[in-house]
């Protein structure tokens, strides 16, 4: 009974050249066929790179090198055999041929632009933290009301004091040097950032809005400056 | 009635609890309140010495608590103005012989048969703390211009707050306008401007206080001291009215004129 065969060489092209995929059969075969299918191409093929894709087949090198020979013959450039079997790729390699080539991407959907922030986890303290009280995070904190003495804010990240800022406050304290401290009023009774310590000079001047952060390996506080 | 029950208390110890308890208790009962004071230092028993009461003890809170005695019986009534009344604590247990389920029981009883009921808190955050907190309709925080105890006080109205019986109200104690003036103390501003809590009395520091707490005569029975005023003042506020505060210094641009400025109402 006759049946139709698979084609055993079948080509379409990719975005680097063009994609040879072989199907069943021994190698001086398929080989034959291939050459036979680009001998008949001739005048479209000429020039063309072409991939080989040889399924988990072993070819050894003097087979590869042999068929890209024969190729280069017809004016075909072989650039890349793919394989699922190591050792034809490890051949390929020696030969100086690629292993892999960019798989075809799906069309670039058009997204919307990306106005929608994550954003990070904070905590939000809208009450004046007396003494005894402890805010402890990993994430940023910001109080809306007063740090007094003796209270504790403690945050991996950025701590902001919409207040006055007297107690002991901690940021970075996983080791996040960049992290900052803003208050309006600034004035610790000792302020961490990351793994340095400073405590607050004594201020006889109004309070204004500072920043403290880590600048040169110094803990310094400055004008709270928005634009910055 | 239905007494309001006042909780007076610092953290600090040695601020002036118990002196204020009892010249508040003293005063409320001179314009004509019922007034019951319950002293709540278990162990560390100052408020009956302090309203002279204390070669009259024979049952104290413990008992009353524990069954032993019935409420009329631990109440010493204080001879010299009608309605006064104390619970003193005992002084041969701990803090741990009451609990605060207790008080509120205690309080609960008593309240519809007085006016008001002062409870002297012992230091300290606590279990005679909690105790003395736990009925509080009204919370005093008495402190003195001093920073130690302006930072109890912070405490202390965070507690109060943590337990919704906020917003304490703050005594200051112990004013000597003399050295707020040439900058030696805290000035009142800055203790109201860290504790941001609304004031309800200013107590000059007076040396009658000392005399008159030895002698278990409280200052406010007599009309003569500045701190008898400043108590009876407070006493009076207590109740709703809208008395200016004393004006200690003789100059009324000093901070006290600033200070009656500042608590005008509108100020949080």
């Amino acid at each position: 009974m006759f049946t139709e065969q698979k084609p055993i060489v079948s080509m379409k092209g990719v975005r680097d050249g063009l994609l040879v995929t072989l199907g069943e059969g021994e190698w001086p075969d398929i080989q034959e066929a291939l050459l036979n299918e680009v001998k008949e191409k001739r005048d479209f093929l000429k020039g063309a790179r072409l991939a080989l894709d040889v399924g988990n087949r072993v070819i050894c090198a003097a087979d590869m090198g042999t068929l890209r020979d024969r190729l280069s013959d017809l004016e075909v450039n072989l650039w890349a055999v793919l394989s699922s079997s190591t050792a034809t790729e490890q051949t390929a390699q020696t030969l100086g041929l690629a292993t892999r080539i960019t798989t075809p991407r799906p069309e670039r959907t058009v997204r919307p632009m990306d106005t929608h922030l994550e954003g990070e986890n904070a905590i939000f303290v809208q009450r004046t933290l007396r003494s005894g009280f402890k805010v402890e995070t990993r994430g940023h904190v910001v109080v809306l009301g007063d740090v007094n003495p003796g209270a504790e804010v403690i945050a991996g990240g950025n701590v902001i004091v919409w207040g006055r800022l007297r107690g002991m406050v901690h940021a970075g304290a996983e080791g996040d040097e960049s992290a900052v401290v803003c208050a309006l009023d600034l004035n610790p009774t000792q302020l961490r950032i990351a793994g340095l310590v400073a405590v607050s000079p004594q201020k006889t001047r109004k309070p204004r809005p500072e920043v403290a952060r880590v600048h040169e390996g110094q803990v310094i506080a400055e004008a709270w400056n928005i634009k910055d | 009635m239905a007494a309001k029950v006042v909780t007076v208390t610092s953290g600090k110890g040695g601020v002036g609890k118990t002196t204020t308890t009892a010249n508040l208790a003293v005063a409320l009962a001179c314009q004509g309140q019922k007034v019951v004071c319950i002293d709540g230092d278990i162990g560390l028993r100052n408020l009956d010495v302090v309203l002279g009461l204390e070669n009259r003890i024979v049952y104290d809170l413990v008992d009353l608590v524990e069954g032993r005695c019935r409420l009329r019986q631990a109440m010493i009534k204080d001879k010299r103005i009608p309605e006064l009344y104390l619970i003193p604590a005992a002084q041969t247990r701990d803090k741990s012989a009451v609990s605060p389920s207790d008080m509120v029981r205690l309080c609960d009883e008593i309240r519809p048969e007085v006016d008001w009921i002062l409870i002297d808190s012992p230091a300290g955050i606590e279990r005679g703390f909690r105790n003395s907190i736990a009925p509080a309709d009204i919370v005093l925080v008495v402190t003195n211009p001093e920073v130690s105890a302006v930072r109890d006080a912070d405490r202390i109205i965070g507690l109060v707050e943590a337990e919704e019986k906020g917003p304490a109200r703050l005594i200051i104690n112990r004013v000597n306008p003399v050295l707020t003036k040439r900058g030696d103390m805290l000035d009142p501003d800055d203790v109201l401007e860290l504790l941001a809590v609304e004031l309800i009395g200013i107590i000059p520091e007076d040396e009658s206080v000392v005399v008159s707490t030895n002698r278990g005569q409280p200052v406010a029975f007599e009309g003569t001291s500045k701190a008898g005023v400043a108590f009876r003042n407070v006493a009076r506020r207590l109740q709703g009215e809208q008395v200016p505060f004393l004006n200690l210094q003789e100059n009324n641009n000093g901070f006290f004129g600033r200070f009656t400025r500042l608590l005008k109402p509108g100020r949080v």
